[in-house]
């Protein structure tokens, strides 16, 4: 296999995906969301004190699996997860996009480790704007024709949760 | 002023009220302090996370910075984290083992034990001086009960153990999941503020009546993955049998049948096919090791217990620590860890920290409905002075048992409350 036959992975398209990804989560378009999540899909939110921990061994904010994510959107779309009734404003700010470890499995499928920062600003009535700042480590799939999330982890800079109070909202 | 503002306790008319000044009112939080948070025993963290001499954990308690390790003879301390000599921290980080403690300040330097040992230029001092009379200071009383580590600022206070009265019982249960009787912190803390009273969050950590409304999404969660909701029996509200229960000392519980999930030890389909053998072990060697009357209440009960004032275990679909320590009438600061036994396999870990996450902290399915609950409860008290009283007395008429969607356990903590914040009104 020579580098001329494998697929053509620019941070741009990585990119345009984060962006995609960001703007469905913001509009609440959570079953568009669903659609970009791979198989074996995790999504994780280590505790402020162990971000380098693995949710196995160490507790967790959130560690779903693609199942329990599929029951977080259910959750989030009913109007009794009062945490997120009515759904908070959220406004994701993506950056310092990095390609860190690319693995072809084949000339049609790769898998990409990428880091990204963002911050999100969670609005809500009645309440003061609440700021989360921190890094994306994810693994994607990619094709010719599409991009899936295979690992989401979501890593918070603060030391402690604090004045954020809740991580209800997919982050 | 309290006896007679703050709370109506009128057992003959089956009348119980709070009034919400308590919830709102700062010099209310300022008595609380004094009469209550520096009067009695306040947890502070569990010896297995200072395993090894010289480790060590830094936390606020009751407003004050403290060091909770393990000294040069490996007993668990807890030193205030103030300089003798200007009061700067000795310690800035949030954990670690270290020899001793520098304050960088002027170069004061404490030893593991506590002990001033070092004062840079000692020469200018007077002869009045006395080192020995500078080492770190301590909380009045510093004791534990199985690993759980408890300070008093109150020099009058009472043993720990006869100050934890019934609640042993309930810690205890929790304690008898391990095998060798020694459970541990797990690393990863839930740290996180709630804009509302820290007496609020003391009601919602065992008040099963609003389960129903508020953590529908989280039963909705429990039906779909194929956990068995029954139908609640006449005159209850929840799927299974409960009880509330006064302990002592302003303690409570509740006590329930479990219906949900539990590490130790009852499967349920969310923790995967897999995992039925490891259950299964770990209820086989529960009921060898403690018989079936105990064991039955280990496995098959959840309890969620509150110490007096601002501890809580829960012990269901895993067990939490949680504490809580306000920083103003409408704002705590919360912290919370999930607590295993220390000879759990990988895979049992695997399944009481996942297990956790169903229902427990800031991403949870029930928690975050909690916290909003309780935030909205702590805006609508804006309304204080039209809407003076909060009604808590659900049960009051009925003979004998009270369950646990009663207010029986509400009113023991804020009995206490009364009782504690009376000797406020004989001061004066």
């Amino acid at each position: 296999m020579t580098n001329n036959n494998l697929l053509n992975i620019s941070r741009e398209r990585i990119e345009d995906f984060l962006f995609l990804e960001a703007a469905l989560l913001d509009e609440w378009r959570l079953d568009d969301w669903l659609l970009l999540l791979a198989e074996n899909f995790t999504y994780q939110v280590p505790s402020n004190d162990a971000p380098g921990s693995i949710a196995a061994k160490a507790l967790f904010m959130i560690a779903d699996d693609k199942k329990r994510t599929e029951e977080r959107v259910v959750r989030l779309k009913d109007r009794n997860a009062h945490a997120e009734f009515p759904h908070s404003r959220t406004r994701r700010f993506i950056s310092n996009v990095r390609i860190l470890e690319r693995t072809d499995i084949d000339s049609t499928h790769s898998k990409v480790k990428i880091q990204a920062n963002f911050t999100i600003h969670r609005f809500r009535r009645n309440d003061d704007i609440r700021t989360f700042v921190g890094q994306y480590h994810n693994e994607l799939l990619i094709t010719e024709q599409s991009i899936h999330i295979i690992h989401r982890k979501a890593i918070l800079d603060a030391y402690e949760l604090g004045s954020m109070g809740l991580v209800s909202f997919i982050l | 002023m309290y006896k007679s503002g703050y709370v109506i306790n009128d057992p003959n008319n089956h009348d119980f009220q709070v009034n919400r000044r308590a919830l709102v009112e700062q010099s209310v939080l300022d008595d609380e302090m004094e009469f209550i948070f520096e009067k009695c025993w306040i947890y502070v963290g569990h010896e297995s996370e200072v395993k090894n001499v010289g480790d060590f954990q830094t936390r606020s308690i009751c407003g004050r910075p403290v060091i909770l390790c393990r000294d040069a003879a490996s007993k668990v301390r807890v030193y205030l984290n103030a300089c003798r000599h200007r009061a700067a921290l000795v310690c800035r980080e949030t954990s670690g083992n270290a020899k001793g403690f520098m304050c960088f300040y002027h170069g004061w330097s404490f030893n593991i034990n506590g002990e001033l040992d070092g004062v840079p230029g000692k020469s200018s001092y007077p002869p009045s001086f006395d080192q020995s009379k500078l080492n770190l200071a301590e909380p009045a009383h510093v004791d534990s009960y199985k690993g759980f580590v408890f300070v008093s600022f109150n020099p009058k206070a009472s043993s720990l153990e006869d100050y934890l009265a019934g609640a042993k019982e309930y810690i205890d249960l929790i304690v008898d999941q391990s095998p060798s009787g020694s459970m541990e912190v797990i690393e990863g803390t839930q740290e996180y503020d709630m804009k509302a009273n820290w007496k609020l969050l003391v009601e919602n950590s065992f008040d099963d009546y609003h389960l129903l409304t508020t953590h529908s999404t989280w039963l909705n969660y429990m039906k779909r993955s194929g956990v068995e909701i029954k139908r609640p029996e006449k005159g209850h509200l929840m799927p299974s049998h409960g009880i509330g229960k006064a302990l002592g000392n302003g303690h409570a519980v509740i006590d329930n049948v479990n219906f949900r999930g539990r590490p130790v030890a009852k499967w349920i389909p969310i923790y995967g096919e897999a995992a039925k053998p490891e259950i299964e072990k770990i209820r086989t060697e529960l009921f060898e090791r403690l018989g079936e009357e105990r064991a039955t209440r280990v496995a098959d009960t959840n309890r969620n217990l509150v110490v007096f004032p601002n501890l809580v275990l829960n012990d269901g679909s895993s067990v939490t620590i949680r504490t809580f320590h306000p920083q103003a009438p409408d704002l705590m600061k919360v912290r919370a860890w999930a607590l295993g036994p220390v000879e759990e396999s990988a895979e049992a870990r695997g399944i009481r920290l996942d297990s956790f996450l169903t229902f427990y902290g800031p991403g949870g399915f029930a928690t975050p409905d909690d916290v909003e609950a309780l935030e909205s409860v702590q805006k609508g008290m804006a309304t204080f002075k039209e809407i003076p009283w909060s009604v808590m007395s659900r049960g009051m008429a009925k003979e004998g048992e009270q369950l646990n969607t009663d207010e029986l356990h509400l009113r023991a903590f804020w009995l206490q409350w009364l009782e504690l914040m009376s000797k406020k009104d004989e001061a004066q």
